[in-house]
């Protein structure tokens, strides 16, 4: 402990231009004194023994039964300086889980890093922002060497270090599944077996898995129990949501996923989020999704990156930047 | 937002009452009953969620967890009167196919 003796001289002198004066500018340099000593971990106890010295040094003939009082004083705040001293551990100790955590975060982002693939024809757009430290959303995209991309949206149900603890497990099984193996529903079923068996019974994920073939212009997808995305069909300017059937990840182990097809065609966009986007709050008021959509459509002319950022910027604002959930949006355009 | 829970016991059978809103704030407190009721053997246990009006992804997880508990324990858990938006959860989840629920009329055994 480094603490400081406090001076006092100087205490004394304050107290007697106190005691003469009651000026208001010897209190406030007592509020400085107080701070300092807690910042300096001066006890509670050598505070009070200043006090009686100073007192003493004021007054050399103090009467004995003030001399008493000041002794009962000290005995009296015994167990608040005690608490103190806690207090000052635990805040410590939490500065060093803090330091951990961010450590963690950092080392998360790492290991769940993805980079957003280069497709000709096509512009992607991404933004993945988390509530707290740790975010419980997962994104990925995997260019196959045939030229297919594989794309992953997925949301850890229970927030915070478990999910992402959970969320790396998920990424590393992926990895190892064989590179042929890499049909939305086979996939889904195969992560299914590995979440239910070592998973947390309160813990499940879902996720939606895209095959986007550039070259064929199509997409397969299937999804577990995930948020539905959106298909904007630039023929007719409307909006269709991106239904798929299918349970959760990690609830029962015989799960089975369908698998949709679609083709996309010039002008439409692919919109995948997690429910951090479609569970926006306005105070107590919900946001509707056709009030999400209002808002793509209001940017869609911007560049891929630049939509989904001020999609993100909109609804960040209207949160009064105070995210409730993990946010994840990510947005396909076939180019003109 | 606050939640209450409610329990009316029977013999083998309970009912849970919930008011308020599902989070990972009310969460422990709700799983902590429904797993206490879903662990005794062979009970019916039903869930009325009619003053529910928000829940989030954490309330899923705590009915999920019960389910596993009644497969455990051979006991029952039914979900009742869900508002469309809670409802829409466990439909897009898909937990609908997995978890007994019943959106509109209040069921009995």
């Amino acid at each position: 402990m480094d603490a400081l003796k406090l001076d006092l001289s100087h205490y004394r002198q304050l107290l007697k231009q106190y005691i003469d004066t009651q000026d208001e500018s010897a209190l406030y340099e007592a509020e400085q004194i107080s701070k300092r000593s807690i910042q300096h971990n001066i006890s509670l106890e050598e505070i009070i023994n200043t006090h009686i010295n100073a007192l003493e040094g004021i007054y050399p003939d103090l009467p004995e039964n003030i001399q008493h009082s000041m002794s009962f004083l000290l005995e009296v705040m015994i167990s608040y300086g005690l608490a103190l001293q806690e207090f000052q551990d635990l805040r410590e100790s939490q500065l060093e889980i803090k330091s951990e955590i961010s450590v963690a975060a950092r080392m998360q982002n790492t290991l769940l890093s993805t980079v957003k693939p280069e497709v000709e024809g096509f512009d992607i757009g991404v933004v993945s922002v988390p509530a707290n430290q740790m975010n419980g959303d997962y994104h990925h995209f995997i260019h196959h060497t045939d030229g297919t991309v594989g794309i992953t949206v997925a949301d850890v149900i229970g927030k915070g270090i478990p999910a992402a603890l959970c969320m790396s497990m998920i990424k590393y099984a992926m990895e190892s599944f064989p590179s042929e193996h890499k049909n939305p529903s086979e996939i889904l079923e195969s992560l299914n077996r590995v979440v239910e068996r070592n998973v947390d019974p309160s813990m499940f994920i879902t996720m939606f898995y895209a095959l986007f073939n550039p070259a064929a212009s199509t997409i397969s997808y299937s999804s577990a129990g995930h948020e539905p995305g959106f298909y904007y069909h630039a023929a007719d300017d409307t909006f269709e949501e991106i239904r798929a059937k299918g349970v959760v990840l990690g609830v029962t182990d015989t799960a089975q996923y369908r698998q949709y097809e679609r083709e996309i065609h010039v002008g439409d966009m692919i919109i995948l989020l997690t429910d951090g986007v479609t569970e926006c709050r306005q105070g107590d008021r919900f946001i509707e999704s056709e009030e999400v959509l209002e808002v793509i459509k209001s940017f869609s002319h911007l560049p891929a990156q630049e939509l989904v950022e001020s999609v993100y910027r909109h609804f960040e604002k209207l949160q009064d930047f105070h995210l409730r959930d993990d946010f994840t949006l990510i947005i396909i355009k076939k180019d003109v | 937002m606050n939640l209450t829970v409610d329990v009316q016991e029977q013999e083998n059978k309970a009912i849970v009452l919930l008011a308020g809103e599902i989070d990972a704030y009310t969460a422990p407190k709700l799983k902590e009953t429904l797993l206490s009721l879903t662990e005794k053997q062979g009970n019916k246990v039903e869930v009325n969620l009619e003053q529910v009006n928000y829940m989030d992804s954490t309330g899923l997880g705590v009915f999920v967890s019960g389910l596993k508990s009644t497969k455990e324990n051979n006991s029952e858990l039914k979900l009742v009167q869900l508002q469309d938006r809670v409802y829409r959860l466990f439909e897009i989840t898909g937990l609908i196919d997995v978890i007994d629920v019943d959106k509109t009329v209040q069921g009995g055994y």
